[in-house]
């Protein structure tokens, strides 16, 4: 029996091998839906510095390789790896030389600084695998002193040409500055760039300051004020650094300002009463329209980027929840779901997702959900996490981290919309409460 | 009770007893195979291999004799060759100007009989020369077998310590009558053992057969038909070598060109046994750890792109010829960004070859991967 059964499967493996292989038609056709997420590796190689432009051309590659790193999607070749030098601008590249470093994309360029100061700085971006240039070659032209933001420009480029989006680089944050210890603590608004670089004060600390808000041009920031014993909103131009108060009516409160995509609409909180409600105000007019007229309290207002909505914090529910609602009033929409507490929503400059702080179980988080409250994930987590803003392109979240205890300290960190790359930002002193400008 | 009963009922008991106890029970043992072994030491086991390798004994061959010069030689009617003076090197000659192109000298003549020499055969006692390679170890002797019965020898005589009588034999001894036998073929053997050693080993490896190309025989009224290709029409005419207009219809018809008639069936790009499974997910995930997405934007990652591209017979992509052939969902720029990293995963992870089996190189020539980021999106 078992001789029977071993001669049988012998014969059937021989059919089965003599069977023809079916002849293939047509190209071999194959789906890739796995990948992997890892930085790109890229190569800066110093810039060709001529005229006096040596230090700039180190300086300058030195700032475009660390603004690409910074973004935890890049990750820079040493130049202690590289095999070729370039020597002149305008040689062609040896792509073989930088495919064995591994180096992906390559940013090559070349400096000049004449005898007045005049800053000119030329480059180019490479894929070096597919052996051609991303876009075209580019130039710069400015002072020896404005080298920064001549290099975060050409950062920007070389991230949007690699990525695809925009770049945030050539940007600037304003915050609260905090000094001394926490019962005593000082506050006033400075300025600096978005890697904490130049940065520079906008007011003195004798009188309480909160919550600045950048302008969609960068030019104006809205603040609130403890200035006359009561909080007031104030509008500051960065230029000439002088500032007005909104009006607002006597014995309120107002806070929580921001500035709607036209530049002109200032969306903000009014206590009266005991009852804290939106209110929308043209910075020109000074003209106020009331949007919301519930008993609860509804507070911390943000515009969608098209302006047609605005989404809020209320506990009308009891707890505080998220809510969606007409830029003009009316009925409210509430996109969170979850529980904890969730406040000071802020509308993606994308207007996919919006940012929010979430108090559960004793902790604080930095959140992102879609505007319809689906897909909400958390990307931080600390004993106190507050006050998200975007990047101008809508990848990077910044926000402040208050340690525990009568010596903790305020300061400000960023983080990738994926939860990855958690940074903390560069700060002289304590700092909080910060707004992302728009490009420059 | 009769003594039928008891006959029948003895006889069932019989036959239940031995059913029981006799017939299921096994009759035999189990058949095993049984070989007889020699247990050996280590040390005898090494002896008899060092015995096997290498002959114990060396004995010098004495250098063969020179051969002996027939007399009768051939008049050798070239002279013989006397040394060569060192040639001596002479003063160049000044440049000229613009020395005008000469003639080159005539090739020297050779000093070659009209007639060949007549070479006389080797006498039969002439020495043979040794290859210069080394002497092979002597094989063990081996009994040869001939092939033809020999006659046993006789044996030895023995005086027998009984006399016995001289046998007589019969007068009329029958005759042995043999049985007329078919004629057979001699049995396999041979006068001596011819070892793999002795024979000279092949030069070139057998290659095992293609499959035909052509499955369908040419028809038997084309005296001498022209090989088809892929690219040939169905019915291709006659045509001579030198009409390249053929030539550049078919490389029109192989490169997907409008030239080709349009009755003519699209040949396919890739003919072959295809890949299995694993050979295919080799690929994939060859691919897959070079598919970086992680400095995509968001509408980049909402893009599906297809890529196609060929490779070479030792499955490197050719980078010239990876190009996008579609694209969903994204915008003309998230498109292009998609697609840049897509060839970059190509072309980085392709640079030491996908490892894909060379004799299915029609199978994998032509490739197209779609490159799905559904799973890479951020959520």
């Amino acid at each position: 029996m078992m001789a029977r059964f071993t001669a049988l499967m012998a014969l059937l493996l021989t059919a089965l091998t003599a069977l023809p292989a079916t002849a293939q038609n047509g190209p071999l056709r194959l789906e890739i839906t796995e990948g992997v997420i890892e930085p790109l590796p890229f190569a800066v190689p110093v810039f060709v510095a001529t005229g006096n432009g040596a230090q700039a051309a180190q300086d300058i590659s030195n700032l475009i390789a660390a603004d690409l790193s910074g973004t935890g999607l890049f990750r820079e070749i040493p130049a202690s790896a590289h095999i070729s030098r370039i020597t002149s601008f305008s040689s062609p590249v040896q792509f073989a030389d930088w495919k064995a470093v591994n180096a992906q994309a390559l940013v090559t360029g070349s400096v000049d600084v004449d005898a007045s100061g005049g800053l000119t700085v030329q480059f180019r971006v490479w894929d070096v695998y597919a052996g051609q240039e991303l876009g075209s070659g580019q130039q710069f032209v400015g002072t020896a002193q404005g080298w920064r933001r001549i290099a975060h420009k050409i950062a920007d480029q070389v991230y949007s040409r690699i990525t695809g989006e925009g770049g945030y680089f050539d940007s600037r944050v304003v915050y609260v500055s905090e000094t001394g210890p926490k019962d005593q603590r000082a506050k006033r608004l400075a300025i600096m760039d978005y890697d904490g670089a130049n940065a520079s004060y906008l007011t003195d600390s004798s009188s309480l300051v909160l919550a600045p808000r950048f302008s969609p041009s960068g030019d104006r920031i809205l603040y609130t004020s403890y200035a006359s014993g009561f909080p007031k909103i104030y509008v500051l131009d960065v230029a000439s650094v002088s500032r007005r108060q909104l009006p607002t009516q006597d014995a309120t409160m107002s806070f929580a300002p921001r500035f709607g995509p036209d530049g002109q609409t200032v969306v903000y909180s009014l206590e009266a009463g005991g009852n804290t409600d939106i209110y929308t105000m043209n910075v020109g007019s000074g003209a106020s329209t009331r949007l919301t007229s519930a008993p609860s309290i509804e507070t911390a207002p943000s515009f969608s980027p098209d302006g047609r909505q605005i989404v809020f914090e209320s506990d009308r529910s009891g707890r505080n929840h998220l809510y969606i609602m007409s830029a003009s009033g009316g009925e409210a929409q509430r996109i969170s779901n979850g529980d904890g507490n969730y406040g000071t929503p802020i509308w993606s400059p994308r207007g996919d997702l919006v940012a929010f702080t979430k108090q559960l179980q004793g902790r604080f988080h930095i959140g992102v959900m879609r505007t319809d409250g689906s897909e909400e994930r958390l990307l931080t987590a600390s004993f106190l996490d507050e006050g998200p803003t975007w990047a101008p392109n809508g990848r990077v979240i910044m926000f402040h981290r208050e340690t525990q205890g009568a010596d903790g300290q305020a300061a400000l960190y960023s983080v990738d919309i994926t939860g990855r790359n958690l940074r903390r930002v560069p700060t002289a002193s304590g700092a909080s409460d910060p707004s992302w400008s728009p490009l420059q | 009770m009769n003594t039928g009963q008891i006959i029948s009922g003895a006889g069932h008991i019989a036959v239940i007893g031995w059913i029981l106890f006799g017939g299921m029970l096994p009759d035999r043992e189990l058949e095993f195979d049984v070989t007889q072994v020699t247990a050996v030491s280590s040390e005898e086991y090494a002896d008899i291999i060092a015995r096997s390798n290498s002959p114990e004994e060396t004995s010098e061959i004495a250098p063969p004799a020179a051969p002996e010069v027939p007399q009768d030689s051939p008049d050798l009617t070239s002279e013989a060759d006397e040394p060569l003076a060192a040639p001596q090197p002479e003063a160049a000659p000044e440049a000229a100007p613009d020395p005008a192109p000469t003639a080159p000298p005539a090739a020297p003549q050779a000093d070659v009989s009209p007639e060949a020499p007549v070479i006389e055969p080797p006498s039969e006692d002439m020495a043979a020369l040794l290859p210069d390679s080394a002497a092979r170890p002597q094989q063990r002797p081996a009994e040869r077998v001939a092939p033809q019965q020999v006659e046993a020898p006789e044996p030895d005589t023995a005086v027998d310590d009984v006399v016995r009588e001289e046998a007589v034999p019969d007068e009329a001894p029958s005759e042995i009558v043999r049985e007329e036998a078919e004629a057979t073929a001699p049995e396999a053997a041979a006068t001596e053992i011819v070892t793999e050693a002795d024979e000279a080993a092949p030069l070139n490896s057998v290659r095992p057969r293609t499959r035909p190309q052509q499955l369908r025989p040419a028809p038997e009224e084309q005296p001498a038909p022209e090989p088809e290709t892929q690219t040939a029409a169905a019915d291709p005419a006659p045509a001579p070598a030198t009409d390249t207009s053929s030539v550049e219809d078919a490389l029109a018809a192989a490169l997907g060109g409008a030239s080709a008639p349009a009755d003519t069936p699209a040949p396919s790009i890739n003919a072959g046994p295809p890949l299995t499974a694993g050979e295919k997910d080799g690929l994939r995930v060859a691919v897959q750890s070079c598919w970086n997405t992680g400095s995509l934007s968001s509408d980049a990652l909402q893009t599906t792109v297809t890529v196609s591209f060929e490779m070479s017979e030792d499955a490197r992509p050719i980078e010239a010829t990876v190009r996008m052939l579609d694209s969903t969902g994204g915008t003309e720029g998230s498109a292009q960004q998609a697609y840049e990293a897509a060839r970059r995963a190509i072309i980085r992870c392709g640079a030491r070859g996908f490892g894909l089996p060379a004799e299915k190189y029609a199978s994998w020539r032509n490739v197209e991967l779609t490159f799905n980021p559904e799973n890479m999106r951020i959520k």
